[in-house]
């Protein structure tokens, strides 16, 4: 199951020449990239770990571009997302965001139907990868 | 192989869409003096107009080297060369943000295991699509320290010069002795630099040009007195240890305006004219100490 989410998640994976003209249009704005990587996909986990500080006062994309290929060397099978962070006064929040790296193989979330009192129905959703301990999950 | 014959290609016309010719005129304009240094600018200038023409027409051309060593003492220029330097080289496309990056040793190296390749990649990365000025370069190497971690510096330093030569162009600047000592013991960073460009001190003639340069930048101006009283300092200053050329004169030039100020400001009462908020007299120059001690004395404050 492909994991989608962020600001083309609608769209097909990004190619390298397209994150580099986003990247251009973030320093453009002023805005600050970081990357950052995870391998627990679930909606919810909104810690990703940072790949590396936040990237201040760059002037081009190829910076960038140099830490994006760097990190996913690093971590071939992991999630990476690049996000920009705009930090003028009244926003100071990520403008942007996108997933630039996913293992190859994602195998995707249960929904789990838990029968509570009464006949109520809770339901959760379990990613398959978390089942096994951190660092061996794409493996 | 014979290329068929095509319409000759307008040199001129390359050159006028590059706005090179212009950056070079305020290049020869604004910076006194300096023959050799314009120079090999126009060289290497003429040197990458040619490559870029060569490749607009399907020849082989081959991404230049254009790391750079700027040598010579203090206040030739170094640092200004530089920045016109990231210009021209975004006129002629070699550089896709023509920004100057400058940084010295403390800007590179860390203070601990762990921190030296991060602050330099940072640093890097910042300078991407531009020029970056490692300011004293020689520092970065500290032979009397074999685990100094300048040397780490270097080696990522070198790394990105030679892999990522079209996104980064590398100038190295210091005194010519010690960036030849740098360069003799580190072959790897001299094999890499192509272009080396001597910068020569001041003739007299030249630091009084640059003087009435700033001068007039700054809407003053010597009466005829002071114009003399300036030669002589000139004269003098450069004999002194710590002359630094057109940075000297600066600072001169600035400590002449702080006296012009208050003598003015000594002459309360008497109406003040514009001119006279203009004009810097000979007493203004001839009350520095270089003039009343014919040797020693502080340096910096005379």
């Amino acid at each position: 199951m492909r994991l989608t989410q962020g600001t083309f998640s609608f769209l097909p994976d990004l190619t390298d020449d397209q994150i580099r003209a986003q990247v251009e249009h973030c320093l453009a704005q002023g805005w600050a990239i970081s990357l950052e990587h995870t391998d627990d996909p679930h909606p919810r986990n909104t810690y990703w770990e940072m790949y590396g500080p936040p990237m201040f006062d760059l002037r081009d994309a190829a910076g960038v571009m140099t830490d994006v290929a760097a990190a996913r060397s690093r971590f071939p099978d992991r999630y990476l997302k690049l996000n920009a962070f705009d930090s003028s006064h009244g926003v100071e929040s990520i403008r942007l965001s996108f997933i630039i790296n996913r293992p190859r193989h994602e195998p995707g979330m249960a929904l789990v139907r838990q029968e509570a009192a009464g006949r109520a129905i809770r339901y959760t959703t379990r990613t398959y990868a978390t089942d096994r301990p951190e660092g061996e999950r794409y493996t | 192989m014979t290329l068929p014959d095509q319409p000759a290609l307008d040199l001129d016309a390359a050159l006028a869409a590059t706005g090179i010719e212009a950056m070079l005129a305020t290049l020869d304009e604004e910076l006194v003096g300096l023959v050799p240094v314009k120079t090999r600018i126009r060289e290497i200038a003429a040197l990458l107009l040619v490559e870029k023409l060569r490749r607009d027409v399907g020849l082989t051309a081959g991404a230049p080297s254009l790391h750079m060593s700027f040598t010579g003492n203090p206040g030739t220029g170094k640092t200004t060369v530089a920045f016109r330097m990231a210009q021209i080289l975004h006129g002629l496309g070699y550089s896709r943000k023509g920004h100057l990056v400058a940084v010295t040793r403390d800007d590179l190296v860390g203070q601990y295991i762990g921190h030296t390749a991060p602050k330099t990649k940072e640093v890097l990365k910042r300078a991407m699509g531009g020029v970056l000025f490692i300011d004293e370069a020689y520092f970065l190497y500290r032979p009397e320290n074999e685990r100094d971690y300048g040397q780490e510096a270097i080696e990522i330093l070198l790394q990105v010069m030679e892999n990522q030569r079209e996104d980064l162009v590398v100038i190295l600047a210091g005194y010519g002795d010690r960036m030849a000592r740098f360069f003799e013991s580190n072959p790897g960073m001299s094999s890499r630099v192509a272009h080396h460009i001597d910068f020569p001190d001041y003739t007299p003639d030249e630091l009084h040009a640059i003087a009435l340069l700033m001068l007039g930048r700054l809407d003053y101006r010597l009466s005829p007195d002071g114009d003399t009283a300036l030669v002589e300092y000139i004269a003098r200053r450069r004999e002194r240890p710590s002359f630094a050329n057109a940075r000297s004169i600066r600072n001169a030039l600035d400590r002449a305006r702080l006296r012009q100020a208050n003598r003015l400001y000594r002459q309360r009462g008497v109406p003040l004219t514009r001119d006279a908020l203009m004009t810097i007299e000979a007493a203004d120059i001839r009350a520095s100490r270089v003039f009343d001690e014919p040797g020693g004395g502080e340096e910096e404050t005379g």
